[in-house]
């Protein structure tokens, strides 16, 4: 294994954070703070208790996982995408490094960097909202498994992507719905119950379900399949990872 | 001796259908200057880079220092570094943090000596904390060779290295090369300009359409294929060529002021001291004689000419 490579691809990644910090911290935990302002203010004062919640502490964890999801997908998808663009990429597949070390050190970066910013969130919610986590341990297991499977679909959408739109297609198009329409906002026990059936196919329900329930001890669905939801995810994402890296699809001719 | 670099039977079939290399086989010894000569689309870049790890071999094989290319991948690799044609580089960082990162790729530690000593080699030592954004193209061209120096290669691939610099650029770049070698650094280039590979090459391959049409020392290429011309200049012009020297092979030039003999260095039948007494025999008075040998580029167009 070569550590020092996966950790200079790590360092290399965590630098462009520092370097665009404003557009990599700041920009996401303005936004979520404005989501606060809004539907946890304004909104959120004329909205009775959810689940015994208070609206505005009851969407702090669906807010975390939309940062962390988003974050996620755009910090892999971009890390791997723009050598590929600027053709960088020939260093990284001519030196001694194997792919599976190459994703550890890319996912890892934007892994650790998403998990910065849901943690800042949620030091940010804490001045709007009073927060409780029953289950610290539970909190963090579903922040980091769900950075990590996020980051390996991005970083897969960064190697499906062959020019800047596409980058984008997925998460705008596809994923940021699902996590708007998973319950970011909202118990899905609020909805008729056709639409109820139909939240059920949203992966992100699962999600969100259970990173609330770490904080609240109230779930739409049960813990475990959350969690196991979220390691199909991840199977999901690896074994396409492991074809990409078998075949060298988009990354080698 | 075990070449440093050998490729067997290497072929390259894009997606699309096109076959860039066609059974390729290429020894290379250690401390070796090759140079792949070739026109745009003859396979040049394709081979250097399934050497390297960027694009997957067809079928063949590839081994570097007797590690192959694929099975012992991080071996061979961490034995070859690379300078790419294109100005490759990571705008926003700088050349210190950038060579730092390569070696880093390499599994090295830091060194920041090693760096030091490379970019001052490359003359880029001013510009280390500089973003590689500011830098000239001549400056890119430098780092991209600091970049693939800084693990300290055996074998070193130079894809069009001068491709778009200037003269100054070139001739420094010429003199690393030698350098490296000094050092037993094999080196390998792709170039367009023949007088490159003339200059500083050991071996020149040529290649059209995919095939490695010869691998030749550049002096054996030279005395074999090399055309050489017998000049002699006349005191009294000519208006008709006398019958014995053209059933020589001579030919009048320059309104009757010079005659002409061409033929290869290795024709043994062309003697010149034979030639000067037939044109004394026939009453020619000679003011002035000289020889020209053809340069490697007519070789190179001559060899593709004569490729099917």
């Amino acid at each position: 294994m070569n550590w020092r490579a996966v950790l200079a691809i790590y360092l290399f990644e965590m630098a462009r954070t520092k370097r665009t910090i404003s557009q990599s911290i700041v920009s996401p935990v303005l936004s979520t703070s404005l989501y606060f302002v809004v539907f946890g203010g304004a909104i959120g004062s004329r909205i009775e208790q959810v689940d015994g919640v208070s609206y505005g502490a009851f969407i702090v964890p669906g807010l975390i996982m939309l940062s962390i999801m988003t974050q996620s997908l755009s910090n892999a998808s971009f890390g791997i995408y723009f050598p590929r663009f600027s053709g960088t990429i020939y260093e990284l597949l001519s030196a001694p490094v194997s792919f599976w070390e190459a994703t550890v050190g890319y996912v890892g970066a934007a892994a650790s960097k998403s998990l910065m910013i849901g943690l800042i969130i949620l030091a940010t919610a804490g001045f709007f909202v009073p927060i409780q986590i029953a289950h610290p341990m539970w909190m963090v297991a579903f922040l980091v498994l769900t950075s990590i499977t996020f980051s390996l679909f991005g970083f897969l959408i960064g190697i499906w992507a062959d020019d800047f739109e596409k980058l984008q297609l997925i998460p705008l198009l596809v994923v940021t719905p699902l996590v708007f329409l998973g319950g970011a906002f909202y118990s899905i026990e609020m909805l008729p119950a056709a639409w109820q059936t139909v939240t059920l196919f949203n992966p992100v329900v699962y999600l969100i379900s259970g990173f609330r329930w770490s904080f609240y001890e109230i779930s739409d669905v049960g813990v475990g399949i959350s969690l196991l939801m979220v390691m199909v995810f991840m199977a999901v994402c690896l074994t396409l990872i492991g074809y990409v890296f078998k075949t060298g699809y988009r990354l080698k001719q | 001796m075990t070449p440093v670099l050998s490729v067997q039977h290497l072929n390259k079939v894009y997606k699309d259908g096109q076959q860039a290399l066609r059974d390729i086989n290429l020894d290379v010894a250690k401390g070796e200057i090759l140079a792949l000569l070739g026109p745009n689309g003859a396979g040049k870049t394709t081979l250097i880079s399934i050497i390297c790890g960027i694009v997957n071999a067809t079928s063949g094989r590839v081994r570097v220092g007797g590690f192959d290319s694929v099975t012992q991948f991080r071996q061979a690799r961490s034995l070859i570094g690379l300078v790419p044609q294109e100005l490759t580089t990571d705008t926003f960082e700088t050349p210190k943090g950038s060579l730092n990162f390569s070696r880093g790729l390499f599994g090295l530690p830091p060194d920041p000596g090693k760096v030091e000593q490379v970019l001052r080699d490359l003359s880029l030592w001013d510009k280390k904390d500089n973003r590689i954004m500011t830098l000239s193209g001549g400056m890119k061209r430098r780092l991209l060779i600091a970049k693939a120096l800084v693990h300290e290669p055996k074998v070193l691939f130079l894809d069009e290295p001068t491709a778009g610099v200037d003269v100054a650029l070139r001739q420094d770049m010429w003199q690393m090369v030698a350098q490296l070698r000094e050092q037993g650094v094999t080196v390998v280039l792709t170039t367009h300009y023949i007088e490159e590979a003339e200059a500083i090459a050991d071996r020149v391959g040529v290649i059209s359409c995919g095939k490695l049409l010869l691998v030749e020392d550049k002096y054996k290429l030279m005395a074999s294929m090399g055309q050489k011309q017998l000049q002699v200049d006349l005191k009294t012009p000519l208006t008709e060529l006398p019958v014995t020297l053209a059933e020589l092979g001579f030919s009048l030039q320059n309104h009757g002021q010079q005659l002409l003999l061409g033929y290869r260095r290795d024709d043994e039948n062309i003697a010149v001291g034979a030639m000067l007494s037939a044109i004394h025999q026939a009453g020619v008075e000679v003011a002035d004689i000289h020889t020209v040998q053809s340069s490697l580029e007519e070789i190179f167009i001559e060899l593709l000419q004569e490729s099917p």
